[in-house]
């Protein structure tokens, strides 16, 4: 069966036999969009992350059928290397990745959540960023994760005072 | 005398035959039942018998009393911090959705049916007493302003409610446990005990 959708911007059509195969397979193996990693496979880890509809979702869980019609995107679609979004660039400047396998995840569900919360607390950082890390940066990324609610802040013009 | 009598046996023996041939019962003699109405079950038995699934972890689990889904046949606390939140889905940007679609997934075990998420925190279950449950069941106050016929096609047609038969498999690709008492059976005791007139058995 065929299964369109649009994917950091581009709309594609990919054949699958197994309409239940995880959109992460098809993000990785079919697409070459490598960004995205494989940890548990069990929703659990969450390196799998990414946006369907701008929600954060796990991938490894989430049956490419249900991405008919859909907007995806991937850490690759997130920002460029000319312009990276305001969740890459605090990364950067925190100097947050360790061995880094699991930190396009965490981006992305950041990047969600300071969508839904422009400028979360601790306790919201917690209840939402739950993916796990080996490398234990969990310190190093609740400061990016500030960080990037600032430097998001930042981009958005203020209000003039008339309007 | 012997003579007669074996000239009237087999005339007899063929009587007997005609007899049997003519009254025996056809299929259409009998009234046709489907299997779960063939006990006709008391107030009481139907209640029982809905009771018998709606303690079990397939519902509890996520009626908890507390703001914390419950997992598994053990019924541990949802793993990864997971809560209630303010909409009973998750929270902002974590929320049910991120890990539990319309069906279960085969690939990762997670379960999933349509309009996955937790029971209000008045319809709280964990904990309570079959005949609490049922109070609190039928109560508009607690159980989201139901009618009794909308209570009946929530117990009876209800997709997430119906999803407890076809849980799917655990991370670990194991089944998990059904209810005691199968789909059709529990459907057939919940009408029996609504259209009792939904008795509430006293202690």
């Amino acid at each position: 069966m065929n299964i369109t959708f649009h994917i950091n911007g581009s709309s594609q059509t990919v054949a699958i036999a197994d309409e239940n195969t995880p959109l992460l397979w098809v993000v990785r193996d079919l697409l070459n969009l490598k960004g995205t990693k494989f940890g548990c496979g069990k929703a659990a880890c969450g390196a799998c992350t990414l946006h369907v509809d701008g929600e954060a979702v796990r991938s490894c869980s989430y049956a490419i059928k249900f991405a008919e019609g859909k907007h995806v995107t991937t850490i690759e679609g997130l920002g460029t290397k000319e312009s990276p979004h305001p969740v890459q660039q605090a990364w950067i400047a925190e100097i947050v990745p360790q061995c880094g396998y699991c930190q396009p995840g965490f981006m992305m569900a950041t990047a969600a959540l300071l969508e839904k919360i422009p400028n979360p607390t601790d306790e919201d950082i917690d209840r939402n960023i739950i993916n796990v890390c080996r490398c234990a940066t969990y310190y190093r990324m609740r400061k990016a994760i500030h960080r990037a609610a600032e430097l998001n802040a930042a981009n958005v013009e203020p209000e003039s005072e008339n309007s | 005398m012997k003579t007669k009598l074996a000239l009237l046996f087999p005339l007899f023996l063929g009587a007997v035959i005609i007899s049997a041939t003519t009254n025996t019962p056809t299929t259409s003699n009998y009234m046709e039942v489907s299997p779960s109405e063939d006990m006709e079950l008391t107030s009481e038995e139907a209640f029982d018998k809905m009771m018998d699934v709606l303690t079990h972890q397939r519902c509890v689990n996520c009626h908890p009393s507390d703001n914390i889904p419950k997992q598994g046949d053990d019924s541990h606390p949802h793993y990864f911090g997971i809560e209630r939140g303010e909409e009973n889905l998750g929270y902002q940007a974590t929320n049910c959705a991120t890990c539990h679609q319309a069906e279960n997934n085969p690939y990762s075990g997670v379960p999933g049916a349509p309009e996955w998420s937790l029971a209000p925190h008045t319809m709280r279950w964990e904990g309570l007493s079959r005949i609490e449950i049922a109070e609190s069941m039928m109560d508009p106050e607690r159980n989201g302003g139901r009618t009794p016929e909308e209570t009946l096609h929530h117990l009876t047609e209800h997709e997430l409610v119906l999803w407890a038969w076809k849980p799917g498999v655990d991370a670990n690709g194991q089944s998990q446990e059904l209810p005691p008492v199968s789909k059709e059976d529990y459907i057939a005791a919940v009408k029996k005990w609504f259209e009792a007139g939904h008795v509430i058995p006293t202690e």
